[in-house]
């Protein structure tokens, strides 16, 4: 307990690193993901082929690449610049955006195609067709594995660590520079970690019991 | 619709009225509204449509029937491009269905559909289900809309039904309300792909009775079925296909008694051993 006390300065700008992260990056990542998951099942052709592209790009690149580009081959590029801390979401949020694209589109095949077809055949153009008819529909059986990848994503803020951003996976060297011992101070942070995937699972516990009577 | 429409939309013609085409007189006219022509349809190698010529006119009923995988419920689903065609073209009321996009909506609207599965929108009310064409496409008032649903509702006898879940219903209601749902859009031309091939015996009937209803009010319609009753007793013309082909076409009362060609014979000798 006393390593957690006398160090809880480094461990509450970790986490609260840490969940800056997680926050802005599910944000942007469900936001983006969105966008993939329907160019992926949209009737045209160049949409479809762009999401596909994308998510085979992006999703097949470790995730570290992502970060070392972001962190070493973007500043290069003469673009706006951003903190580490920034670039760390777009990093996180560029590839965790498709895996959400692909929960999302294995979410609307779930939704029988006839709901669709009849939706356009009363008139609706596509994304009220899908924002309407489809999602509503695709939502509950999406919820699961889309905390499956908010939680993979929040244990992948750790990675941003190993570029300069001082977040929960870097608070055993900041608390080992202290001479604390490093064992202990890892499994404080996997505790809290723990805690906070056991936030999100109550949170999907709630959304799909508020799903389930909708129907 | 427009502003000036709204003066003679309501009431003015009786309870007993679907109150459907803009124009009820023109179904007299006979104009053409649905024109097929030259259409080819291909599902890899297979030949699902052979050379389809065509013509709906206003306010006429005409009656596909032909054996399973004949090709008349690709054929209804090409009118409003829910399936693509590979060659030839489809106009309704003047107009070249569009690719895609706003323009192939907009289409859609005018183009009411029936679906064998009727394909309720299972997360929404049946009153929802009604008003959500005329609140989003049309762009009418959630107020105006739910009046008038209800009102189409009324008629097609789901009227206490309105705040229920589409699994509440039995199929005939669900079927009925997908024809309101339908006739919301105040349609110039409606297709039935099967309307009746989904439902137990004994809700046929309710089904039919409102389509017989609907035609005689000169609503347009293309129906896909194997109801030879609502044939003979609704169509001004049958269309009969097999095998990718129109085979032959003629009204009712000759094309059962006196059908030319030996595949129409075929089909309905089969029809009759049972």
């Amino acid at each position: 307990m006393d390593v957690l006390l006398n160090n809880l300065d480094i461990f509450v700008v970790g986490f609260r690193t840490t969940l800056v992260l997680f926050v802005w990056s599910a944000l942007f990542s469900t936001v983006l993901g969105l966008i993939v998951g329907m160019m992926r099942v949209s009737p045209v052709p160049v949409m479809r082929g762009f999401g596909t592209f994308y998510v085979n790009l992006v999703r097949n690149t470790p995730l570290t690449l992502i970060f070392f580009f972001f962190a070493f081959g973007y500043p290069k590029l003469g673009l706006p610049e951003f903190s580490y801390t920034w670039l760390a979401i777009i990093a996180l949020s560029l590839y965790t955006a498709t895996y959400i694209a692909e929960v999302l589109r294995s979410g609307f095949n779930t939704v029988p195609l006839g709901q669709a077809e009849a939706a356009r055949a009363i008139g609706l153009s596509f994304v009220p067709t899908m924002t309407r008819v489809v999602m509503p529909q695709a939502f509950r059986a999406v919820i699961p594995p889309f905390m499956s990848v908010l939680i993979a994503l929040l244990k992948n803020t750790t990675i941003a660590a190993g570029f300069s951003v001082h977040e929960a996976g870097a608070i055993r060297a900041y608390a080992s520079e202290r001479g604390e011992p490093a064992m202990i101070v890892l499994l404080w942070v996997a505790f809290f970690f723990i805690v906070l995937v056991m936030i999100l699972a109550y949170i999907q516990r709630r959304l799909e019991k508020r799903w389930k009577v909708a129907r | 619709m427009e502003s000036n429409d709204q003066g003679d939309s309501a009431d003015k013609r009786g309870p007993a009225s679907f109150e459907t085409t803009s124009n009820p007189i023109a179904a007299a006219t006979g104009e053409p509204l649905v024109i097929v022509e030259d259409v080819e349809k291909y599902y890899g190698d297979f030949h699902a449509l052979k050379n389809i010529n065509l013509t709906v006119n206003k306010g006429e009923v005409v009656v596909v029937i032909g054996p399973s995988g004949s090709g008349k419920s690709t054929l209804c689903r090409t009118i409003n491009r829910l399936e693509t065609i590979n060659a030839g073209q489809i106009r309704i009321d003047g107009k070249k269905l569009p690719e895609e996009g706003k323009a192939l909506a907009a289409l859609r609207a005018d183009v009411g559909m029936v679906f064998q599965s009727f394909n309720l929108f299972a997360h929404k009310t049946i009153l929802e289900n009604v008003t959500l064409g005329p609140t989003r496409v049309r762009g009418q008032k959630r107020a105006e809309a739910e009046e008038a649903a209800r009102a189409l509702l009324e008629r097609v006898g789901v009227g206490v039904q309105a705040d229920k879940m589409p699994a509440q219903l039995s199929g005939g209601q669900q079927q009925r309300v997908a024809i309101a749902r339908a006739l919301a859009m105040k349609p110039k031309v409606m297709l039935f792909d099967e309307p009746t091939s989904a439902l137990d015996p004994e809700m046929i009937n309710e089904v039919l009775d409102v389509m017989v209803q609907l035609a005689s009010e000169g609503m347009t319609m293309v129906v896909v079925t194997h109801e030879m009753g609502f044939a003979r007793k609704a169509a001004d013309r049958v269309v009969f296909m097999s095998e990718g082909e129109i085979v032959e076409e003629a009204e009712p009362e000759e094309f059962f008694t006196n059908p030319k060609s030996d595949r129409a014979k075929d089909f309905l000798s089969k029809l009759l051993t049972h």
